[in-house]
């Protein structure tokens, strides 16, 4: 555990790295206010190649200094490519590899083939022409994922291991994490499942609880990650539901939709197709909600905070303390009631795929 | 006179914000008339008003 930890801390702080260039436009004259903020948000609601910490302008020389931890780019383009994301220098600089030449657009955080010169062609509806290669980078969402991915494993292992030595009874962080799972067990899943099947279903359960709450936590701290608002994320953590719930099914499951019990012939052959739909809409309806609520909510919170820029006076200031403090508050509260219907939802979803109809209804 | 999009966001809200307002009033007013099942009730309320919520989502995603 110990040199685990020493270890990640090792890597975060090593990798840290400062760079400072001209910044070529004097912000706030070139460009009105509300746009800026707006493209600041669209900026920070996307993924990006670097772990962007803070930045801070030189008075005196003009210079832009960034601090960030750079984040490797992997490429499949005839073959895999691998440099470090520190190369683009924010879109300033074009990087060259066997020839193929590459730069990041800033306004998406993308990175586009291009000539030697670096010309990124943008079409009329706002669309960029040239040719992308196939993108594996290890992104700030992924190295997200995967640290809490780390965190979790070594957090629970740990507290498994705790259970075992101290007679089990909990102790230490374990005092707070054991009435949750109690709460996913007693609250969740047996009164959803069942008695009988819901042993099968409490590691998927627990795990993407867990993840998504963390993930969400982590989303309102000034590391400024936005990982469940990601649809690709949340689409795939949808996608387990309705694997897991389809593979699990009974033919019960299936029954009731394509055949439905107990209703004359004619609605049989009205209902199958329309739960039919419902295998799909209800894991889509989960990956719309988890995405749309963390989404809203960092809009909202950089929109008050960006509220401080265009009254530029006390009053913005204060307003916009007051609201952005208790958004972030009920945002809180938000990652947690989130995380608890994506389970409460998938528990019920998995409920329907086994239930038992033994007895005629 | 062309009406703006955004107005059909608005209404949207609304409508979402009256279902799942009359969702916590029947809840409240389950678990008053039976404080011993609130636990199941709230659950329900819950699952009812993240259903309500998901197509008022659906619908903000269509503007």
């Amino acid at each position: 555990m110990k040199p685990a930890k020493f270890f990640i801390l090792f890597f975060i702080f090593s990798s840290l790295s400062l760079y400072s260039f001209d910044s070529n436009k004097n912000l706030g004259e070139s460009e009105d206010i509300k746009s800026e903020i707006k493209k600041y948000i669209k900026h920070h609601l996307k993924d990006s190649h670097s772990f962007y910490l803070t930045s801070f302008t030189n008075n005196d020389t003009g210079k832009k200094t960034y601090i960030e931890i750079p984040m490797p780019v992997i490429l499949y383009d005839n073959g895999f490519k691998f440099f470090m994301s520190s190369d683009f220098k924010h879109g300033k600089e074009i990087v060259i590899d066997n020839e193929t030449y590459y730069r990041m657009n800033y306004d998406n955080n993308k990175i586009y083939k291009t000539n030697s010169d670096g010309l990124i062609n943008i079409s009329n509806e706002g669309k960029v022409l040239n040719e992308k290669p196939l993108d594996f980078s290890i992104t700030k969402n992924i190295a997200t994922i995967l640290l809490v991915s780390i965190l979790m494993f070594f957090l629970f292992v740990s507290l498994a291991k705790s259970y075992r030595t101290n007679n089990g009874v909990s102790k230490g962080i374990g005092r707070f994490f054991e009435p949750i799972i109690l709460f996913i067990r007693d609250d969740i899943a047996i009164p959803n499942i069942g008695l009988k099947k819901y042993k099968n279903y409490m590691s998927f359960l627990l795990t993407v609880f867990f993840f998504i709450w963390f993930l969400n936590m982590l989303g309102l701290t000034p590391l400024g990650v936005n990982v469940t608002g990601n649809i690709a994320v949340t689409f795939s953590l949808a996608l387990l539901t309705f694997l897991i719930t389809n593979l699990t099914a009974n033919k019960n499951y299936w029954g009731h939709i394509f055949w439905m019990p107990g209703v004359p012939v004619a609605i049989k052959i009205v209902l199958a197709p329309i739960e039919f739909l419902g295998v799909f809409i209800k894991p889509f309806s989960l990956l719309i909600r988890l995405y749309a609520n963390i989404q809203a909510g960092h809009i909202v919170l950089y929109s008050l905070i960006g509220l401080m820029f265009i009254f530029k006076a006390w009053i913005g200031s204060s307003l916009s303390f007051f609201l952005a403090f208790f958004i972030a508050i009920i945002e809180i509260l938000v990652a947690l009631l989130q995380a608890y219907i994506f389970t409460m939802l998938s528990a019920l979803y998995f409920g329907f795929a086994v239930e038992d109809h033994s007895e005629a209804h | 006179m062309e009406i703006p999009l955004i107005v059909g966001g608005g209404l949207i809200v609304i409508g979402v914000g009256i279902g799942i307002g009359q969702i916590g009033k029947g809840a409240m007013e389950a678990i008053g008339r039976q404080p011993d099942a609130s636990g199941k009730i709230s659950t329900n309320a819950l699952i009812l008003a993240a259903l309500v919520e998901g197509i008022g989502f659906a619908a903000l995603f269509a503007l």
